[in-house]
């Protein structure tokens, strides 16, 4: 595939491992954080961990969508669906977090709630077109990414007068994540999380652009390279990264100038704030309640605001006591440091929300990489 | 039924009939869907018995059966259809097990409304596919159900076939040093209904791989390869298989992503809904286990059949206690092939 198979060759990544030995400095160790699932995501099913030195340390962030998600927004949409007796559409992985009473949107489903999987929010207008005696319910999750389809759905919906949809919003702010991470006792005070630099987000970076991470390097004295969710990006952001801490530069570079600038895109950021403001505050699986984290519907547009419309409100529940989804999200621990991993919790019975997503850290190392937890054989 | 006054009797309206209660009541209604259209298409000297079971001779060799529902949406893709499917997916599950497939009886759930020109087509689908396998369908059953209980057509076919002592096979042979191999490129049937189902526009159509695979098995048989294991990659994909294997033989396996076939338009279908070729269905490619020092000789028995062209050695066999299918990826790192979690796609076969 062009322009796929590119960032995917494997004599390139050699070179760039080699050049990444060869710069890091034996005496230190490297501590990274790649902030988003998708990046997790690629450096387990390529297997770049085995390609680094070992002084050079992968600590997943907590960009998952799905993962971030608290039990409470997900048990609003199950009430949306079981109560309130609506079309509930939402992204495929949504379906299968744990929520209270040992629910799913999945499991809520086959006792009898209209729950669908749409590739795209679109889709969720078209349902709401064919659908007009009943109410569609939109389940937006996602980062900055995923925001303008969202609006995009709405102003569909407005255009077409449509009066039955409307959506259950949970779209959250990456710069507040990584504030949250960098101003997090682990990181500032007590150390029990170092941290040397970020891969700053791919497809993010696209809509906000490289901008906003250019506080973070300066205030903090970290490093940010943006970077691409192929494998070789990775690498490459991971050298830039390493040149970086030698140098004791802490500047935001950009690996992915195939797509980001440093504004992004100007037109969509303008649509997402015409439609959104933001929340005072948002309950964020692992990182609690973070400020002016997350995006809500303008009154303007209250009739597809689906929180004002059934008049739900929300109410946080408290993880299950022996997932440590909050902790690995922070980057404090890794997934086979958690009891339940692969134990009681496994992709097919997932208790916490980082197994459940492909990005998920849990998943990817339970998918990809459990063996180096194991005495596999080498073959 | 229609002896007597074969001048009042209609024939199935093929261009604007849709099926209704009547063709499932046991009547004359049903009767007549029998005759005009499953006796016309599949007919056989078994089949117009005309009795509830098909009396057929004695079998040599110890007899092996199968049985496949089929429940594929959309009914009509590229390169097959619901009727050929049923076929050859159970004629499959026969051939990999080393049996010689006999006869196929096939039980239809009729969805009222379902357009009769649709049913036509299937079943002729079917019979095609039946004569070109050289399998039969020797009896068979229809049942309607109300609009809305059914979704058009579900078929279930089964199949016995006979298999000679010491000819047969079992996922649970595989032995450290053994190589994996697989008859040709993979994900092509999973993603074809994808693309169908997404009304994804693609410019080169996938076409679905869905094929008869006891001919390709016979004539790797032929080859004289100590073969171990055979087994057809549908549902779940290859790795979901080839986890089946290594869990029942107690191995592990290391495969060569590099070393995989994949056409480039189903690879790059997976890539832009985010699926893995791997976990993909397939509907007309072999999975096989085969000694070390016969992987040559089968590969090119293989690739001497019209089916197994893109043959490929993907793999290996090896000892590990958690009985793990690894890959060496092509970026040069490692990682497991682990069993398909969920599902990825719905209702493929």
């Amino acid at each position: 595939m062009k322009y796929i198979e590119e960032f995917r060759d494997g004599e390139l990544a050699k070179g760039l491992a080699a050049a990444i030995r060869q710069v890091a400095s034996p005496e230190r160790r490297y501590h990274f954080m790649e902030f988003c699932g998708g990046h997790t995501h690629a450096i387990s099913r390529y297997g770049v961990t085995d390609l680094l030195p070992p002084n050079v340390r992968m600590i997943h962030g907590p960009g998952c969508p799905v993962c971030v998600l608290p039990i409470g927004r997900i048990d609003m949409a199950i009430r949306l669906a079981l109560e309130a007796g609506v079309i509930l559409c939402t992204y495929g992985d949504t379906l299968r977090v744990p929520a209270s009473d040992g629910l799913s949107l999945l499991k809520a489903k086959s006792r009898g709630g209209d729950i669908r999987m749409v590739y795209s929010s679109a889709d969720a207008v078209i349902i709401a077109q064919k659908n007009p005696e009943k109410q569609v319910v939109f389940f937006a999750i996602g980062f900055e990414t995923t925001t303008p389809p969202t609006a995009v759905a709405i102003k569909q919906a407005q255009a077409l007068g449509l009066k039955n949809f409307s959506v259950l919003c949970c779209h959250v702010l990456t710069p507040a994540a990584i504030s949250n991470i960098l101003e997090s006792p682990e990181v500032r005070q007590w150390g029990t999380v170092p941290l040397d630099g970020f891969i700053g987000p791919a497809h993010v970076s696209t809509i906000i652009g490289s901008r906003p991470y250019e506080f973070f390097a300066e205030e903090y004295r970290k490093p940010v390279v943006i970077a691409g969710f192929e494998p070789l990006d990775v690498m490459q952001a991971v050298l830039m990264l390493v040149k970086q801490v030698n140098g004791a530069r802490a500047v935001v570079e950009n690996e992915f100038s195939r797509a980001v600038t440093r504004d992004g895109n100007v037109k969509a950021q303008n649509l997402v704030s015409e439609l959104f403001e933001l929340r005072r505050s948002f309950e964020w699986r692992g990182l609690n309640e973070v400020p002016y984290s997350a995006l809500r519907i303008r009154k303007a547009f209250a009739g597809f605001d689906a929180e004002r419309r059934f008049d739900i409100a929300y109410q946080s529940v408290p993880d299950n006591r022996a997932c440590e989804c909050g902790a690995i999200l922070r980057g404090v621990k890794r997934p086979q440091d958690c009891k339940i991993f692969g134990t009681v919790c496994t992709p097919e019975n997932p208790v916490g929300s980082c197994m459940v997503s492909s990005e998920g850290a849990c998943a990817a190392h339970y998918t990809y990489g459990r063996y180096k937890d194991m005495d596999a054989v080498n073959a | 039924m229609s002896e007597i006054r074969k001048g009042y009797i209609r024939p199935l309206d093929l261009k604007h009939g849709r099926v209704d209660m009547t063709h499932g009541s046991g009547g004359r209604a049903m009767a007549q869907l029998i005759e005009e259209l499953f006796a016309r298409h599949l007919g056989n000297e078994y089949l117009a018995q005309g009795n509830d079971g098909a009396l057929l001779p004695a079998a040599r060799g110890r007899l092996v059966m199968a049985t496949d529902a089929h429940v594929v949406s959309p009914l009509f893709f590229p390169g097959g259809d619901i009727g050929c499917l049923s076929v050859h997916g159970t004629i499959n599950d026969l051939a990999v097990i080393g049996a010689t497939p006999l006869y196929l009886a096939a039980g239809f759930i009729l969805e009222e409304g379902f357009p009769l020109g649709d049913l036509a087509r299937i079943v002729e689908s079917m019979a095609k596919a039946a004569k070109e396998a050289g399998v039969p369908v020797v009896t068979g059953d229809t049942k309607v159900v109300e609009q809305g209980k059914g979704d058009g057509v579900f078929i279930t076919t089964t199949g016995v076939g006979v298999v000679a002592e010491g000819e047969d096979y079992s996922g649970d042979r595989a032995c450290p040093g053994d190589r994996v191999l697989v008859s040709g490129s993979i994900g092509d049937h999973g993603m074809a209904i994808m693309a169908q189902r997404e009304s994804l526009g693609f410019t080169a159509p996938i076409v679905s791989d869905t094929a008869a695979l006891h001919g390709l098995i016979a004539a790797m048989r032929r080859s004289g390869a100590a073969i171990r294991a055979l087994r057809d990659p549908t549902r779940g994909g290859v790795a979901t298989t080839l986890n089946e294997i290594a869990r029942q033989s107690g191995v592990g396996m290391m495969l060569q992503e590099a070393a995989l076939p994949v056409n480039p338009e189903v690879a790059a279908a997976c890539e832009f809904l985010g699926l893995d070729p791997l976990y993909v269905a397939n509907e007309g490619k072999v999975l096989a286990i085969v000694a070390p020092e016969d992987a040559d000789t089968l590969l090119a028995a293989m690739r001497a059949h019209p089916l197994g062209q893109r043959a490929a050695i993907i793999g290996s066999v090896h000892e590990d206690a958690h009985r793990f299918v690894q890959m060496t990826t092509g970026f040069g790192g490692r990682r497991i092939v682990d069993w398909l979690t969920g599902e990825q796609l719905p209702r493929i076969c």
